[in-house]
């Protein structure tokens, strides 16, 4: 194993380089705003025949996820990336991939959803596909958006999972922002990541076989049933590829990355870049002897239960924290699963949704205060829990009244 | 080409045992069009959503006996160029045998071809993939109860399309979708039915032989769309072709070459109209402009198609 | 790729389905469709020039054929469309309702 010397690189370029280093049989895909520079140093490998790849130009993303599930169908490693209206365009082709049990990996630069049309950072796009059935995850960093890339071939094509798997990362303020990486070797990675052996591939199998049949009756129910276990029973899977990545590389993996969380009684939970934010506040605080704590999950789906109720043990408030709206629903969709989570297992604290950073809106120091001085307010039951607020727009307050009124 | 006898040589491709109706064009487009793939090529197939995917594909009874993939209903061409891509990928990667031939075929009907699959099939000729796209047109949705497509005749009753005081059928004329392939400049295009096997499995036989992507657009009747008997599939065909409704043409290279319809042959188009309940109330007196413009679009067609063959004679392929 | 026995597919746990509901090819010759007849073609060996114009237009792969030679009719998937008996030249295929060929 050698570990280059530290560089400076965008989140993309360590998106493709991961992808080289993985030479996926087949690459499918079209650019849209911020994946571009993805797909752009894709195409530079391939016109230097630095991969092996099949480089599928189409001609939308609906044809490049279309072309991924035939691809992935016919036994071969396929990746691709996308964005925002390009994830949406997709939407259809999400579910499909993941009925079929197709471990293609998608890298999806995280960005806002039209109207009004905006190319920066929220998470408005992946939260769209949190129920389809794709192992879904966040990267913090450049780096981790590497590490996560890494893992997620041997994730997706283990025999036991068959999943699509999307490592997403955060638009601009990841995708293009420089930061401080490192990469292992290509040998390291092309042993890491191993060779795909397809369980049914249309061109690998020796009988012939259908896929993408028609399910009368109860067998489209089980089917579904099948996929729930898979993403499910996926987790134990997705843990012990990323130890053993870290192992390989020396940075550390958890499902959920739980900062400060022994003692913490005011938690914050975050995903993706907006973490650093949160711990940048919390480390000042901790400073002040305030026992604060940060819960980023880096897996997404399957959601990490029991890692999110672990890491609430102590709290006797939590934050959360959501990058993207369930416009007339609740809460953001962050929130439903932590709150779902912590209530099932009799853990019934205050707690508070914030809607923040829609559209790339910068998440300031102040802001971020202003999170753990209502956490402190939550505890002490001078707010009221069960509140929404955007933040930065709206002050917090309990129980939101046109919902429980 | 091989004779009939030697046709029934070829294995199987579908299975009988599927849920298409009785004398459906599609499934004999099906047999046909996959008579043409050479004996040392595995035929792998995708299939756009519509009748004949749902029909051959009810879980756990297969009709294909080749490998089968379908996904969607507007992406057939963009997932077998997936399919395609991968065996390219795969096979330089050492994965499949370097002496593993396939031959990777798309099927799907006018509703997922003509209109909802326009763009994915034309991303697919464009990039040239070595694929053939076969288009089985029974010129509506039959799968959801006969809308009206773009492929549907104009004058035609259709479920979206419907015959009342103030319409008379689809008012618009069907899109000629065979000449926009062409204007691709793939190497292979052609227009046959399935009552025309020995020039359908020809121009199979070609489309299978070309390197890159090749067009096919099958006249396939639907008896229960056309309001015929379901022993008309075949005759209606003859019927299109004899009224010059369907022209049997291909163009190979840029070359453009028309079938031809003998003299003791030629029919008007009433002759195809007449047998097809879909086409009745046009045989009202007060609908009789309306054959009239029918018949001017027919011919005009025509004339259109023998100006691209003398002005292609001497062509070479764009894409030589 | 091997699927549990077709005849208790009802009765298949959730996890008998092959991941990702692949399907064995060419299943469906278990499906009898030769219900759904209600006109039937028969066949005259002695008028049959074994010319295949039925064989290749058949839509339900029913016409049987074996060393260039018709052999039969597949009347378990046979669906009484008629658009053989057209094809036919030379009189070898008779189109009858069904409830008389069930009485003869």
């Amino acid at each position: 194993m050698t570990t280059t010397k530290p560089f400076s690189a965008t989140g993309n370029q360590m998106v493709a380089e991961a992808m080289r280093q993985a030479d996926p049989d087949v690459m499918a895909a079209y650019p849209i705003t911020p994946q571009t520079t993805i797909v752009e140093n894709y195409a530079k490998y391939v016109a230097n025949g630095l991969v092996n790849t099949e480089f599928v130009t189409v001609e939308s993303e609906h044809s490049a996820m279309s072309a991924c599930v035939g691809a992935a169908a016919a036994g071969a490693r396929v990746a691709t990336a996308t964005a925002s209206q390009g994830l949406a365009l997709m939407w259809e082709e999400l579910f499909i991939a993941a009925g079929m049990r197709l471990p293609i990996v998608m890298a999806n630069a995280n960005r806002a959803l039209s109207a009004p049309i905006n190319i920066h950072g929220d998470h408005s796009d992946v939260m769209g596909a949190r129920d389809t059935g794709w192992i879904l995850m966040f990267a913090e960093t450049a780096q981790e958006a590497y590490d996560n890339t890494v893992i997620s071939f041997p994730i997706a094509e283990h025999p036991d999972v068959q999943l699509p798997v999307m490592t997403t990362l955060d638009g601009f303020i990841t995708s293009h922002a420089m930061e401080r990486c490192v990469m292992e070797d290509d040998e390291t990675v092309a042993k890491f990541v191993g060779e795909y052996t397809p369980v049914n591939g249309l061109l690998t199998s020796t009988e012939p076989i259908g896929a993408g049949m028609f399910a009368n009756g109860d067998s489209y129910m089980k089917s579904r049933l099948m996929l729930r276990r898979a993403i499910q029973e996926s987790l134990p899977i997705i843990e012990r590829v990323g130890k053993a990545w870290a192992a390989e590389c020396g940075r550390p993996f958890d499902l959920v990355d739980a900062w400060e969380c022994d003692d913490a009684e005011l938690v914050v939970v975050v995903l993706g870049s907006a973490a650093g934010n949160v711990r940048h506040i919390a480390r000042q605080l901790r400073a002040e002897g305030k026992k604060v704590g940060v819960v980023r999950p880096r897996v997404y789906r399957p959601f990490p239960v029991q890692q999110i109720v672990e890491a609430c043990k102590s709290a006797k408030a939590v934050a959360i924290m959501d990058r993207a709206d369930s416009i007339g629903g609740q809460y953001g969709p962050l929130a439903v699963d932590v709150m779902s989570a912590l209530y099932a297992a009799g853990k019934n604290v205050p707690m508070h949704n914030y809607i923040f950073g829609l559209g790339g809106n910068d998440l300031t120091n102040e802001l971020v205060s202003q999170v753990f001085g209502d956490l402190e307010k939550l505890a002490a039951g001078t707010l009221a829990t069960g509140g929404l607020s955007y933040l930065g727009m709206q002050e917090a307050e309990g129980a939101q009244n046109e919902w429980l009124a | 080409m091989a004779s009939i006898k030697e046709l029934t040589h070829k294995p199987d491709t579908l299975a009988p045992g599927h849920r298409l109706c009785g004398g459906c064009g599609a499934s004999m487009a099906v047999r046909q069009v996959l008579m043409g793939v050479p004996d040392d090529c595995q035929p792998v197939v995708g299939c756009a959503t519509g009748c004949l995917e749902v029909s051959t594909t009810i879980y756990p009874y297969d009709s294909w006996e080749v490998p089968f993939v379908h996904n969607a209903f507007e992406n057939s061409a963009a997932t077998v160029s997936g399919v395609e891509a991968a065996f390219k990928g795969m096979q330089r990667a050492g994965k499949i045998p370097a002496d593993k031939k396939f031959k990777f075929v798309a099927f799907g009907g006018d509703g997922g071809t003509y209109d909802i699959g326009l763009q994915s099939l034309s991303g697919a000729m464009e990039r040239g993939h070595d694929m053939v796209y076969v288009c089985y047109d029974n010129g509506a949705y039959m799968n959801t109860g006969i809308q009206r497509s773009s492929a549907t005749p104009k004058g035609a009753w259709a479920t979206t399309s419907e015959v009342g005081k103030e319409e008379q059928g689809k008012p618009q004329v069907r899109k000629d979708l065979t000449s926009i392939i062409a204007a691709h400049g793939v190497p292979y295009v052609a227009q046959s039915t399935v009552g025309h096997w020995k020039d359908l499995v020809a121009k199979a036989e070609k489309a299978f032989s070309v390197d890159g992507p090749a067009f096919l657009n099958i006249l396939s009747p639907c008896p229960r769309g056309w309001r015929i008997g379901s022993d008309q599939t075949a005759i209606i065909c003859r019927l299109a072709v004899d009224t010059k409704f369907w022209p049997l043409f291909e163009v190979e290279n840029g070359v453009w070459k028309l079938t031809p319809v003998k003299e003791k042959n030629q029919k008007p188009l009433e002759d195809f109209l007449k047998p097809q309940g879909r086409f009745k109330h046009l045989f009202k007196p007060e609908n009789a402009h309306l054959l009239e413009e029918m018949q001017a679009d027919v011919d005009a067609y025509w004339a259109y198609l023998e100006g691209r063959v003398e002005g292609s004679k001497d062509a070479t392929s764009p894409i030589e | 790729m091997k699927m549990p026995d077709l005849a208790t597919f009802e009765d298949w746990a959730p996890e008998d389905f092959p991941k990702g509901y692949i399907c064995q090819a060419g299943t469906s010759k278990e499906y009898i469709t030769g219900g759904w007849r209600s006109m039937r073609p028969v066949w005259d060996p002695e008028a049959c020039t074994n010319c295949m114009m039925c064989w290749i237009v058949c839509p339900d792969t029913s016409i049987l054929v074996a060393d260039e030679k018709m052999t039969g009719i597949d009347y378990d998937h046979c669906k009484g469309c008629g658009v053989c008996v057209h094809e036919c030249r030379f009189g070898a295929l008779e189109f009858i309702r069904e409830d008389e060929a069930e009485v003869a």
